[in-house]
């Protein structure tokens, strides 16, 4: 048994290795050493916490027990997960993240006395608030994640799920929260606490379902958020400084990402979480228009195109990862560099499903990545690049969003993909993306539309090179 | 008058966000997956207090309710902790590879 005071030190030191583990993530050649740290702050933190209870009763062999079951689980899906499935798998562990913090706050609220926080029926004041935030939080969280897991797995449709009087129920809701919140803390009565977390399921189910699935890498990014602020909730119940000090950098690091990626889309934070975006009403404003002529080719046309070029920038998208098309791609980039083409990679903050998801599969397919560049370090490439590959990137080389003031993604940053002298636009078909409109880009005079699967056709044209 | 814990606690939270406000903006936008599956792999740090309610039983009766939902968090926990921190060294050392072969 270790005092609390030493204990306390161990969690600030555990606190400042989480830090460090994020602090490594600002380059990829000090990012594995930063994990490292992680890991290192986890041991301590658990070590710690079994030396300050000093009680090694034998309710110690169920605590290695489960620790080893879902420690198995846990590295089980770890090793099998494939790439592509990255959104679903974090989704996922949000969930988790969110249901163990209602299951501890659930535990502290039926026995205080083990967590030193009054008896039941008689649980401190601020304890109280602290844990019923925490435990709400972690429920929206877990409801949250397992809508937008569902979506992104293909289980739920990704469009929007709208119906009338949406908002004002989920404002009503979340004012109930508060009000719960307040009588659980005035009467202690269990009731109320079992009230408030099946409502704060309830809005979490009801906040994700309007979103549409265009907008999963917000989502993603603000459930990620949310898990910290539930981590730091409980943290504050169990007045543990590691708690403390994750949930604060996980929170913060949520809120972030969520900012980049409305920024990437030119939305607006409370757009994204009012939803309906991506319905079917502006697809109808567009199909009115008449049929434009597009100029379309075959791989021999684009291998042609690609080997008299001196430069080739690819833009790839999440088509790309759904065709599976990472491997093909880099064996045609090997083929134009045996040639002296100079080739880069060009991707947009939005590009996938969550944040840098493409950057991870292009990893994958052992793309270096100092031949990757994000959208602010490229754009201007474009104008002296010979030729653009469009890889299952749709909407983000879409140049309306500059030039029509009336189109819904007015004002979205872009590739400036039609700079190049010449585009090739891979592509099944000539239909919209996610925004639900059409891309500009199809018709313009210097784009050849490749109409294939994107794996087959990258395929070809490396046979035709 | 002394002053109240929460105070210090709430102080540590405070700063703690501005420390994670500047540390994630210098993370390098292709590490921002790898940046997700390490928070969630951190921020189950939440398993200490899952390990003091599944400890919290006397010999007696090691499973009460309270102790039994700690058993359930420490495996949800423990889950995300191995899953988090595999999942992110995994995806890390695509990225070294790329460098050793130029």
């Amino acid at each position: 048994m270790i005092s609390p005071n030493l204990s306390a030190i161990f969690y600030l030191i555990s606190g400042v290795l989480f830090i460090l583990a994020l602090r490594g993530l600002s380059s990829p050649e000090t990012s594995r050493q930063g994990n490292l740290f992680g890991i290192l702050g986890m041991i301590i933190a658990v070590t710690v916490t079994f030396l300050s209870i000093g009680n090694f009763s034998s309710g110690f062999v169920f605590v290695i027990l489960f620790i080893l079951v879902g420690g198995t689980i846990g590295a089980f899906i770890a090793y099998k997960i494939p790439m592509t499935a990255m959104p679903e798998l974090v989704a996922g562990f949000h969930s988790l993240v969110g249901l163990a913090a209602v299951f501890v706050a659930i535990a502290a609220f039926l026995n205080p006395t083990a967590f030193n926080l009054g008896s039941p029926g008689n649980i401190k004041l601020g304890s109280l608030i602290e844990m019923s935030i925490g435990a709400a939080v972690g429920a929206i969280t877990f409801s949250g994640s397992i809508i937008a897991f569902l979506k992104l797995q293909g289980i739920m449709s990704g469009s929007p799920i709208t119906f009338k009087g949406q908002h004002p129920l989920n404002a009503i809701i979340l004012i109930s929260i508060i009000v719960l919140i307040y009588l659980l803390c005035s009467t202690q009565s269990s009731n109320m606490f079992w009230i408030l977390l099946i409502v704060s399921f309830l809005i979490g189910f009801l906040l994700i379902i309007p979103i549409g699935g265009a907008d999963m890498p917000v989502v993603i990014s603000m459930l990620n958020s949310y898990s910290g602020w539930a981590a730091a909730g409980i943290g504050f119940t169990l007045e543990n400084t590691a708690l403390i000090i994750t949930g604060a950098l996980v929170g913060s690091s949520g809120a972030i990402l969520s900012y980049i990626m409305c920024k990437g889309m030119n939305r607006s934070f409370f757009n994204v979480i009012l939803g309906g975006f991506g319905g079917t009403d502006e697809v109808a404003n567009n199909s009115s228009k008449e049929q434009r002529p597009v100029k379309s080719g075959n791989a021999d046309d684009a291998a042609f195109l690609m080997k008299n070029a001196s430069s080739v920038i690819i833009v790839p998208g999440y088509g790309m990862a759904v065709a599976q098309a990472q491997h093909a791609l880099r064996e045609m980039v090997d083929t134009l560099k045996k040639n002296d083409i100079k080739v880069s990679y060009a991707i947009h903050p939005v590009a996938g499903r969550m944040p840098g998801h493409m950057n991870v599969l292009l990893a994958e397919a052992n793309v270096p990545y100092d031949e990757v560049f994000e959208l602010e370090e490229i754009n201007n490439d474009f104008a002296n690049a010979d030729v653009a590959f469009v890889i299952g990137a749709n909407d983000v080389t879409n140049p309306v969003a500059k030039t029509d003031p009336q189109s819904p993604i007015y004002g979205m940053p872009v590739l400036d993909v039609e700079k190049c002298k010449s585009v090739l636009f891979v592509k099944r078909s000539l239909s919209p993306g996610y925004a639900g409109i059409d891309n500009d880009l199809f018709y313009k005079e210097n784009t050849l539309m490749l109409f294939a699967d994107a794996k087959k056709m990258t395929e070809d044209i490396t046979k035709n090179l | 008058m002394e002053i109240d814990p929460l105070i210090f606690r709430l102080s540590i939270f405070i700063l703690s966000i501005f420390v994670g406000y500047y540390v994630v903006w210098s993370v390098t936008p292709s590490l921002h997956t790898p940046l997700m599956s390490v928070t969630n792999a951190i921020s189950s740090v939440i398993i200490v207090g899952a390990i003091i309610a599944g400890l919290s039983g006397n010999s007696q009766s090691i499973f009460n309710t309270s102790s039994v939902f700690g058993f359930l968090a420490i495996a949800l926990a423990a889950i995300n902790i191995f899953g988090g921190f595999l999942v992110t060294q995994r995806m890390l050392a695509m990225y070294k590879k790329k460098k050793k072969e130029k």
